[in-house]
């Protein structure tokens, strides 16, 4: 049963297979990030990104309303991705989810690799295209990176639950309507990014007014060639 | 704004969000429990009707001495357990990066 406090999936949800399917797709996600993450990696990058994760966890506690009974909270994948660039915020979405499963009993333990695959690789890797589609809002000043960061969030959001309905349709219950199911999560989560917007919009806006040189986004602006290293 | 500054600020301000600023989440079902709760009507027996939300079975760990977001299952206890797992993730995250880092920054 879903406790009140429950964030993310829950065991059950998805047949055997499927849960198999994407705790290797999470897996070898999370492996491909730890590779690459090395390169955004050093003595003062490396401690703003464990806050980072630290704020994450912080947030998705937060739910807001959305709809009469219906919450939303910050998923943290465009926020991640912006401050911290892609492959670290991939790691830092992917710690929050390990630690709310194994100590938090939030997210189940075999639901782990389906959250993990629409949290931190979706989430993370659409809002970091979505940030840096818009690069030429971002060159424009803190408006344009404070915007960029609200449509990354919102994008990001919204695809991340597309993940869910995909998963779904992989290895769901196929007694009940796909298209129903699919409906009411989308829309919620067009609602909930709008939340997810205004939050990554004012924290990545909080970052850049005192500290613009910890913002990976701004960083990879001026060294574009880092990006990949 | 000198790093360490920085960096405490940060840890301070997600602290006071799990600490206290969750003491006014709402408690109502996010978005995914929400769509998998559609068919059901929650009542003090449990769930009835026909919803998603029925297949989904307890968590493994759901005895675990911080489950759900308390602490030990006392109510009230949704900040202590907010900044116990604030700390867990800064120190398992912190150490995890640290450990991966590049010792020479100028490296490419």
């Amino acid at each position: 049963m879903p406790a009140t406090l429950a964030m993310h999936m829950s065991d059950g949800l998805l047949d055997a297979p499927a849960s198999v399917l994407f705790l290797v797709i999470g897996g070898v996600g999370v492996l491909l990030a730890l590779v690459r993450a090395r390169g955004a990696l050093d003595d003062r990058t490396a401690p703003m990104a464990g806050l980072v994760a630290a704020f994450i966890f912080a947030v998705q506690m937060l739910n807001f309303p959305v709809l009469p009974g219906v919450s939303g909270h910050l998923l943290g994948g465009a926020l991640a991705a912006i401050l911290v660039g892609p492959w670290v915020g991939a790691l830092c979405i992917a710690i929050v989810l390990v630690v709310q499963a194994l100590v938090f009993a939030d997210g189940g333990l075999s639901a782990l690799g389906a959250n993990v695959t629409n949290l931190a690789l979706i989430g993370t890797a659409v809002g970091f295209l979505v940030a840096l589609g818009l690069r030429g809002l971002v060159r424009k000043g803190r408006g344009g990176l404070v915007a960029t960061a609200f449509v990354a969030a919102f994008a990001s959001t919204v695809v991340a639950s597309l993940g869910f309905v995909a998963e779904y349709a992989i290895g769901g219950d196929p007694a009940f309507d796909l298209g129903t199911i699919a409906t009411t999560v989308v829309g919620v989560h067009c609602l909930i990014g709008i939340g997810e917007g205004i939050i990554t919009a004012l924290t990545v806006g909080a970052i850049a007014a005192v500290r613009p040189d910890l913002v990976y986004l701004l960083r990879g602006e001026r060294r574009p060639l880092e990006v990949s290293a | 704004m000198k790093n360490r500054t920085f960096l405490f600020g940060f840890l301070i301000v997600a602290l006071v969000l799990a600490g206290g600023v969750s003491y006014l989440a709402s408690s109502s079902p996010d978005g995914l429990d929400h769509a998998t709760l559609q068919g059901c009507e929650e009542t003090d027996a449990g769930l009835t009707g026909q919803c998603v939300a029925q297949n989904a079975t307890d968590h493994d760990l759901a005895e675990s001495p911080l489950a759900d977001y308390a602490v030990s299952g006392a109510e009230g206890t949704t900040g202590l357990a907010g900044v116990i797992g604030v700390l867990i993730t800064v120190a398992v995250a912190g150490g995890l990066f640290w450990l991966l880092r590049r010792r020479t920054p100028t490296r490419g």
